[in-house]
C-alpha cells in the first residue's frame, strides 16, 4: 500500500534551472509525509506540482493509479493549505469554508452539515460568522485546514502552515495538526524548512536539496543514521570532523583517522573502503563532557580539550570545547551535573567522550 | 496622533477643496437663483424664475442621452479595463511599466488634438475608415462620424485610463494565491475569477465606474465634435446657453442641476460604505 501518490521521476524547470530534478517518492495511504530543505530546494515546486498549479516537464505523478499529471487543480481530489492561509477575505469563516462545497455542488443541507461538523473539528464554532481579516494567527490557520479538509480530499497538502505564527502558537499548533491528522486518517504532505516541524508531525521525512531527493527516511533515522553530511547538516546540529577511514570492521563499524584527535571508532551505513576520505558526524548532546579521564575502553572515544564557552538554555547548557584545532559543541542537559555540584566553567580543562553507536561516518564529498 | 494634529493635517487639502470646488461650486449654483441680463451677465436681484425657465424647457430627452450615454461609456470601458488590469499586474516588470506608460503617455496630448485625431480618422476619407472599407468590414458608403457610435466610441477611448488606473491599483492589491485556493477548491479558472477575483476588486471598479461616469456627464467636446445634431448632451447645451445665448444663470441653473446628480449619489454611496464599515468592525 506504499503506492497511494506515486511521484515519478518528475522534473520541473525554470528557465535553465532545475527546481525539481527527477525526483520519485512512494507516499502510503494516511501517511503523514514532509518534504524537507532549504529554501529554493524545489518542495514547494513539486507540491504545487501534486496540487496541479505547475505542470511536470517530465515524469508523472499518480494517485491511487491513476495518472494525474494533467489535470487542471480544481479537478484533483487533492487540497491545500496555503501559506499565509489565502483565505477569502470577502467571505466569512463559514462561507470560506463552504466554498469548496458549493463548487462541488453539494447539496445545501448537506453542506452545512459537513461545514459545522469542520467547524468542530477545529474548534471555531463560536467564529463561524467572521470575516478572516477578524482572526487572529492561528484561528486562520484553522479555518484554512477546514476548508480544506471539509472536501474530504484524499491527499492534503500543507505548505509552510505554521510559517506565519509566533513561536508559542507555533507549537500549540503542531500539537493541533497532528491530533487533526490522527482523526481524520487523511494522507498529509507537508512542506516546510523547519526540521523541528517535520520531525514532530512526520511518519516519514524526505530531505531534498537542490531540486533532488538526499534521504528518504522516519525521523528518528534521518536523525540518528543521515546518509549524508547534507542532511545530517539539516536535520538538527552536528559536528563534522575531517577523517580518513583506517579500518572497515564488521557490523558498520570503522576505525577513522582525525588529524590530532586521534582515531576514534565509529558506525557507517556506507560502503567505506580503508583510506577513503569522509567525515565523522557526531550530535551536541551524544557528547559527555567529564573532568576525570571516562575509562578508555575499547569502545569509548575519549578527547581532551578547554572549554572556551558556556550557554545557558534552562534545560540545557551548551558548551564549546576546544579540542586542537576543532571547536565542539555539546550540550548537555542541566541535570547530569547535579550529582557533581558544579558545571564546569569556561577555561576547565575536561574530557569529551562519546559511544562508538552515537558517532556516524558519513560521506565528504556531497555539498552542504 | 492626536485630533488636533489630524485637523491640522487635512487643513492643505481642506482649503484646496474650498477655494477650488466649494466656493466656485457655489457660485454656480447661487448664479442659478439670478434674473439673466440680456447684455450676457447676470442681473441684480433674487428670482426663481431662471429655474422655472428650465424646468419649462423640453431637456428630458436631452439629459436621458447623457444618462445613457455616460451609462454605456461606463459599462464599456469598465468592461475592457477589467481583463486589462488583470493581465497588467501578471505579466513582467518591464512589460508592465512599458504598458502603463503606452495607457498614460496619450493623456499628455492635448485633448482637443486626440479628439480632432478621432474626426480625421473616422472621416469618409480618413484612415481608419479607409482601411475598414478595404478590409470590406463596412460598405464604401458608410458613415462613421456625426453619430451616436462615433461618441462612444471617443467618450470610451479618452475615458478608458480612469477605468484602468483604479482598477490596476485594486488589482495590484488582491493577493494572486486566493486564485489558486479558488482553484484548489474545485472552481474553474472563469468561476475563480468572478467568485473571488472580482469581489477582490470592488473598490475598484465602484472607483472606476464613479470616475467614468462623472467625467462622461459633463462632456461637450466630443459629441461637439464627433456627433450629429441629435447626439449632444448636456453639456453642450450649457455651452449653448452660456456662450450662444449669453444666458449665464441659465447655464448655471444646468450645471447645478448637473452637480447635484453627481454630488448626490456621491453623497449617499460614501455614507452607505461608513455605515458598512462600521458594521465590519463591530
Amino acid at each position: 500500500m506504499d503506492d497511494f501518490l506515486v511521484i515519478e521521476k518528475v522534473t520541473k524547470r525554470f528557465g535553465a534551472v532545475r527546481a525539481v530534478d527527477c525526483i520519485t517518492l512512494r507516499i502510503a495511504c494516511g501517511e503523514s509525509f514532509s518534504l524537507l530543505g532549504p529554501s529554493g530546494c524545489g518542495k514547494t515546486t513539486l507540491l504545487r506540482m501534486i496540487a496541479g498549479f505547475e505542470r511536470p516537464d517530465e515524469g508523472r505523478i499518480l494517485l491511487e493509479g491513476e495518472d494525474i499529471t494533467t489535470l487542471p487543480p480544481e479537478r484533483r481530489p487533492v487540497n491545500t493549505v496555503f501559506q499565509n492561509y489565502a483565505l477569502f477575505p470577502h467571505l466569512s469563516v463559514e462561507e470560506n469554508i463552504g466554498f469548496g462545497l458549493k463548487m462541488a455542488g453539494v447539496e445545501r443541507g448537506e453542506a452545512r452539515q459537513r461545514v459545522a461538523r469542520m467547524l468542530e473539528l477545529v474548534k471555531m464554532q463560536d467564529q463561524r460568522a467572521k470575516r478572516p481579516a477578524q482572526l487572529s494567527g492561528g484561528q486562520k490557520q484553522r479555518v484554512a485546514i477546514a476548508r480544506a479538509l471539509v472536501n474530504q480530499p484524499r491527499v492534503l497538502l500543507l505548505d509552510e502552515p505554521l510559517a506565519a505564527l509566533d513561536l508559542k502558537l507555533r507549537q500549540h499548533m503542531l500539537g493541533e495538526l497532528h491530533a487533526i491528522h490522527q482523526e481524520v486518517g487523511t494522507t498529509f504532505i507537508y512542506v516546510t524548512h523547519d526540521q523541528g516541524e517535520a520531525i514532530s508531525l512526520s511518519d516519514r521525512i524526505a530531505v531534498l536539496n537542490a531540486g533532488r531527493v538526499e534521504q528518504v527516511d522516519t525521523p528518528a533515522r534521518l536523525y540518528e543514521a543521515p546518509g549524508s553530511h547534507f542532511v545530517a547538516a539539516f536535520v538538527g546540529d552536528a559536528n563534522f570532523l575531517p577523517a580518513r577511514v583506517l579500518e572497515v570492521r564488521h557490523e558498520g563499524y570503522v576505525r577513522v583517522a582525525c588529524e590530532e584527535l586521534g582515531n576514534p571508532l565509529a558506525c557507517t551505513a556506507l560502503p567505506l573502503s580503508a583510506g577513503q576520505q569522509a567525515r565523522l558526524m557526531v550530535r551536541p548532546e551524544k557528547l559527555l563532557i567529564t573532568r576525570e579521564r571516562p575509562e578508555a575502553g575499547e569502545r569509548v572515544n575519549v578527547w581532551a580539550g578547554t572549554i572556551t564557552d558556556v550557554t545557558y538554555f534552562g534545560a540545557y547548557l551548551r558548551f564549546v570545547v576546544q579540542a586542537g584545532e576543532t571547536a565542539l559543541l555539546v550540550q548537555m542537559a542541566n541535570n547530569r551535573f547535579a550529582s557533581s555540584g558544579t558545571v564546569p566553567g569556561r577555561g576547565e580543562r575536561v574530557y569529551v567522550s562519546f559511544h562508538p553507536e552515537e558517532a556516524r561516518v558519513v560521506a565528504a564529498d556531497s555539498q552542504g | 496622533m492626536s485630533r488636533r494634529r489630524e485637523t491640522l493635517l487635512t487643513l492643505p487639502s481642506l482649503a484646496w477643496m474650498l477655494v477650488f470646488f466649494a466656493i466656485p461650486a457655489g457660485l454656480v449654483v447661487a448664479m442659478a437663483f439670478r434674473p439673466s441680463d440680456l447684455r450676457g451677465g447676470a442681473g441684480e436681484g433674487w428670482t426663481l424664475e431662471t429655474l422655472r425657465t428650465v424646468a419649462r424647457a423640453d431637456y428630458l430627452p436631452v439629459v436621458w442621452r447623457t444618462v445613457w450615454m455616460s451609462a454605456a461609456t461606463t459599462a464599456l470601458c469598465v468592461t475592457i479595463a477589467l481583463p486589462v488590469a488583470f493581465h497588467l499586474v501578471r505579466v513582467a516588470e518591464l512589460w508592465r511599466r512599458m504598458l502603463l506608460l503606452l495607457i498614460i503617455v496619450p493623456f499628455l496630448t492635448n485633448f482637443i488634438i486626440r479628439v480632432f485625431a478621432w474626426k480625421s480618422l473616422l472621416h469618409p476619407e480618413g484612415l481608419l475608415t479607409q482601411a475598414l472599407v478595404r478590409g470590406g468590414v463596412v460598405a464604401e458608403d458608410a458613415l462613421l462620424l456625426n453619430n451616436a457610435g462615433a461618441v462612444l466610441l471617443v467618450l470610451v477611448y479618452t475615458h478608458l485610463p480612469f477605468a484602468i488606473l483604479p482598477l490596476y491599483a485594486a488589482a495590484e492589491k488582491f493577493e494572486m494565491p486566493l486564485l489558486d485556493a479558488a482553484r484548489d477548491l474545485g472552481a474553474g479558472p472563469l468561476r475563480a475569477l468572478a467568485g473571488v477575483w472580482l469581489p477582490g476588486v470592488r473598490r475598484g471598479i465602484v472607483s472606476a465606474c464613479i470616475m467614468v461616469f462623472v467625467c462622461t456627464l459633463g462632456q461637450y467636446v466630443i459629441p461637439q465634435f464627433v456627433g450629429g445634431p441629435q447626439d449632444e448632451m448636456l453639456g453642450n447645451k450649457i455651452t449653448q446657453r452660456a456662450f450662444g445665448d449669453r444666458n449665464l444663470p441659465h447655464a448655471s441653473a444646468l450645471a447645478a442641476c448637473l452637480l447635484m446628480a453627481v454630488l448626490v449619489p456621491m453623497l449617499l454611496t460614501a455614507l452607505w460604505r461608513r455605515a458598512r464599515g462600521k458594521e465590519a468592525v463591530s
